[in-house]
């Protein structure tokens, strides 16, 4: 009952904290600029034609108004059209929303997948070299800029080696869509070269995006682990002549990570943002990329209807991961 | 004083600590200094043609751009802009962070708790990504960059004090003070926010290398200053053009971000260890 509760409350808190979201952001771009419909309409804009916008996206009514009229819009999916791509803004993210969630997720499974064991292996071997050279990489990785690591990366392995397709997320055509993954998708559909195309362009970018995530869930495993270690039942165990192999096996391992499930909340945040970030650098076609061509053609909306989104994905997403956390360790949702 | 001497022996006892430190103190040594550090001086807006896109030579220790401008002034000079964002940035989170997360601490009122709330909406949504909406808003520019990182920045201030001083507000000695009747400005002033100061300065210095990367991020992007400025982010943005014959244009620029960010990092880390042995190492980091 009490789990029931608590997800409930979790899910139920989402709503005041999009809503939050939404009206600052509205803040941000109704109130802050002198004039929002000459930034929305444009540097190529006239006076008259900026006169005709204001009327036509009734932004000359009182300002309580119009944010009541921007809930209602954003609730019908209404973010506004580019003038960019002349296409309205939501339809533009919910097409490359798929691309940034499967390099989110890329990243994801690499962060977990390696720096897991790396950090376990950390723990138990603390203060030997392995232990020392696994700290230099994870001081390295929260400090590196991704964007500088990406562009080296692409410089040693796309361009002096020729190993790795410099940019983008496929050569010629995509997959027939089922799922918008293009690696899933490729597989659905039986086609191994196209699969293998798939990962040889995501590797940069995964590398790059995974770099500072791995670094946490290192530091998180290493710590856990070290902690469980000093708990009393691991000491009563070695007492009582378990083997340590299944001591650390059975007991410290399953003890300790629970508290690195909590941080794949945090890492989505730290992979989100970098997504926004490493996606300009290779090109990839998700909502980050996006958002820089935005940008840099001063497409307001688009930029407004990033953050919007970006934000919502982000608060949604660790409202899931919160779910599956009080799943796995209910004295989480007790407390 | 005394304090001051005992920190001073253990940053200098814990490696890590010591290496941040040297490298915060050649940031700050290197922004000061860096009218008489540069070999090229009017490498900030001279435009030299014939000399473009030379690669590390004796006299240009580490190359030069598309402007024909020396590499090595170019990052020096940008030492000092990498230093004022992040001090203002982090100084202004602070100067705003700190008073409301006092307030709302101590005093149960509904417009402490809205501004928690605003906080909360803060913290829910990457830095970067409300810091990119209100950077194109305003127009690209290092002013703004810093106004974009100070609006975002601060509810991570405000949310550390808010718990540090609800928990203190429990403690015998704060009772024991409202008991005497002391007005509560010298309670919030002298009794709970000392005791707040060790983790807001140990934050304070994980956040300079948070908003050092984050700055560089957004100058990256585009929002920053416009040339010629030499802005790190910049820079590297600017070299993507010549790759990869130029491969030195972006090299040096993203190993003075890297050494600068590692710097804060390592230095808030050892900070945290011997101001608040409470918070262990390994913590949340990254994501400040």
């Amino acid at each position: 009952m009490r789990v029931l509760a608590m997800l409930l409350k979790r899910i139920v808190w989402v709503v005041p904290t999009i809503a939050g979201l939404i009206a600052v952001v509205f803040f941000i771009s109704r109130v802050v600029p002198a004039d929002p419909v000459a930034l929305i309409a444009g540097d190529t804009a006239t006076r008259e034609q900026i006169e005709i916008l204001r009327e036509q996206l009734g932004f000359n009514r009182p300002l309580l108004v119009q944010l009541f009229d921007y809930y209602v819009d954003l609730l019908h999916g209404d973010l506004g059209r580019s003038i960019f791509t002349t296409r309205p803004v939501s339809d533009d993210l919910l097409a490359r929303l798929p691309a940034t969630i499967e390099l989110t997720l890329a990243a994801m499974i690499v962060a977990v997948g390696v720096g897991i064991p790396l950090g376990v292996l950390s723990a138990l071997k603390r203060n030997t070299v392995l232990d020392h050279v696994l700290r230099i990489v994870t001081v390295a990785g929260l400090a590196v800029a991704s964007f500088w690591l990406g562009l080296l990366l692409q410089l040693y392995f796309s361009m002096h080696l020729g190993w790795l397709p410099l940019q983008g997320r496929i050569s010629g055509f995509p997959p027939p869509s089922v799922t918008g993954f293009y690696a899933v998708d490729a597989l659905i559909a039986g086609d191994m070269a196209r699969f293998w195309d798939v990962l040889k362009h995501l590797a940069l970018p995964t590398l790059t995006l995974t770099f500072p995530a791995l670094a946490t869930v290192v530091r998180f495993t290493r710590a856990g682990v070290l902690e469980t270690l000093q708990k009393g039942f691991v000491a009563y165990q070695q007492a009582m002549g378990i083997p340590n192999a299944l001591v650390m096996w059975k007991y410290v391992l399953r003890n300790s990570l629970i508290s690195t499930v909590t941080q794949i909340g945090l890492l989505f945040g730290i992979l989100l943002a970098g997504a926004v970030v490493i996606e300009s650098v290779f090109q990839w076609p998700g909502i980050g990329f996006y958002a820089f061509q935005a940008i840099l053609q001063s497409d307001y909306a688009a930029v407004m209807g990033f953050t919007v989104y970006a934000g919502g994905v982000f608060i949604l997403a660790n409202m899931l991961v919160d779910i599956v956390h009080a799943l796995l360790d209910p004295r989480e949702a007790a407390q | 004083m005394k304090a001051a001497l005992t920190i001073l022996r253990k940053l200098t006892g814990d490696h890590s600590a010591l290496i941040g430190g040297i490298l915060v103190f050649a940031l700050i040594f290197t922004a000061i200094f860096a009218p008489v550090l540069v070999t090229y001086p009017e490498a900030l807006w001279d435009i030299n043609p014939g000399n473009r896109l030379q690669p590390p030579t004796a006299e240009h220790w580490f190359g030069t751009d598309r402007m024909g401008a020396d590499l090595y002034s170019r990052v020096v000079f940008g030492a000092r802009i990498t230093l004022m964002i992040a001090i203002v940035a982090v100084g202004a989170s602070l100067l705003i962070g700190v008073p409301i997360g006092l307030v709302a601490g101590w005093y149960k009122h509904w417009s402490g708790e809205m501004l928690m709330r605003v906080s909360d909406v803060f913290l829910a949504v990457p830095q970067i990504v409300l810091a990119i909406a209100i950077a194109q808003t305003l127009g690209p520019s290092i002013q703004n960059v810093i106004l974009a990182l100070s609006v975002t920045y601060w509810p991570w201030f405000t949310r550390l004090v808010y718990a540090e001083v609800r928990s203190l507000k429990n403690e015998t000695f704060i009772e024991a003070a409202i008991a005497l009747g002391v007005p509560t400005w010298r309670i919030v002033l002298l009794h709970v926010l000392p005791n707040v100061t060790s983790p807001i300065i140990v934050r304070s210095s994980i956040g300079m290398g948070f908003t050092i990367l984050t700055a560089a991020s957004l100058s990256f992007l585009g929002l920053g200053s416009p040339p010629p400025t030499p802005e790190w982010g910049r820079m590297i943005s600017e070299s993507r053009n010549y790759l990869p014959e130029a491969w030195w244009y972006a090299l040096t620029p993203g190993l003075a971000i890297f050494l600068v960010v590692m710097g804060f990092n390592l230095l808030g880390d050892g900070l945290r260890d011997i101001l608040d042995p409470r918070l262990r190492r390994g913590g949340v980091h990254g994501n400040p």
